[in-house]
């Protein structure tokens, strides 16, 4: 499945990127699974994703928990608690 | 009527007033404004979003406001990118026909969009910069509303 990642904050800086599109293998279903993929996958990803307790996500820009799934999701966002206003 | 903006630029509040008090029905308007605080060693802000998302999050925050206090009107206006200590960073605004609900309309509106939207604060003090902490407090205070 192909999906784009947008990553905001500090994530993005240790991510080294503000977005991607990537190929999701089969058994990646959920945001927790897309984390633990991308923290396996290279170095940026283990260091900006290694602090699970703070990291929140969006699919498809909607606010979700951390074990939403990602089935026929086009866009997920990884980012540290918001801090606006 | 919902106003939403998210902008690089000043907010005008004599402007946005304005456009507030010219809500049809309006008997009061209450308002909030949030500041780059200049007290405390901060050079600059910058506020990092999340386009798209973040204008949605707050369209929805106004319409519970609109549903909830059947407001006139509600406005909500963030900056975004660099700004200087003592810059507006927010202003929210809430036409109703009456005080009260024009009052906590925009205690929520203020509470809700530090919780729902997709903002977050980089400050810089003496060439360090740093993500700003979310605090419980803001979850606390959103949470009330429920």
């Amino acid at each position: 499945m192909r999906l784009d990642l947008l990553y905001f904050a500090w994530v993005r800086e240790r991510m080294g990127r503000a977005h991607e599109t990537v190929e999701l293998p089969a058994g990646v279903t959920d945001v927790a699974g897309l984390i633990d993929w991308l923290a396996a996958r290279d170095e940026a990803g283990a260091a900006a994703l290694a602090d699970r307790g703070r990291l929140r996500a969006a699919v498809d820009q909607a606010f979700v928990a951390i074990d939403a799934s990602i089935v026929g999701a086009r866009e997920v966002a990884l980012f540290p608690p918001v801090t606006g206003g | 009527m919902i106003r939403i903006r998210v902008t690089p630029e000043a907010i005008d509040i004599a402007a946005e007033m304005a456009l507030a008090e010219a809500t049809a029905g309006a008997g009061a308007v209450a308002t909030f404004t949030g500041l780059v605080r200049a007290d405390d060693g901060v050079g600059t802000l910058e506020l990092e979003h999340y386009p798209g998302a973040t204008e949605a999050a707050l369209e929805r925050v106004a319409a519970q406001a609109v549903a909830r206090w059947s407001l006139g009107a509600a406005t909500i206006v963030h900056r975004v990118g660099p700004m200087a200590p003592g810059a507006r960073i927010v202003f929210v605004a809430a036409a109703a026909p009456h005080r009260a609900a024009a009052l906590d309309a925009c205690a929520y509106l203020i509470d809700r969009l530090k919780t729902d939207a997709p903002f977050w604060k980089r400050e810089t003090r003496d060439g360090e910069a740093r993500w700003v902490e979310a605090r419980e407090t803001d979850d606390a205070a959103a949470s009330r509303w429920e």
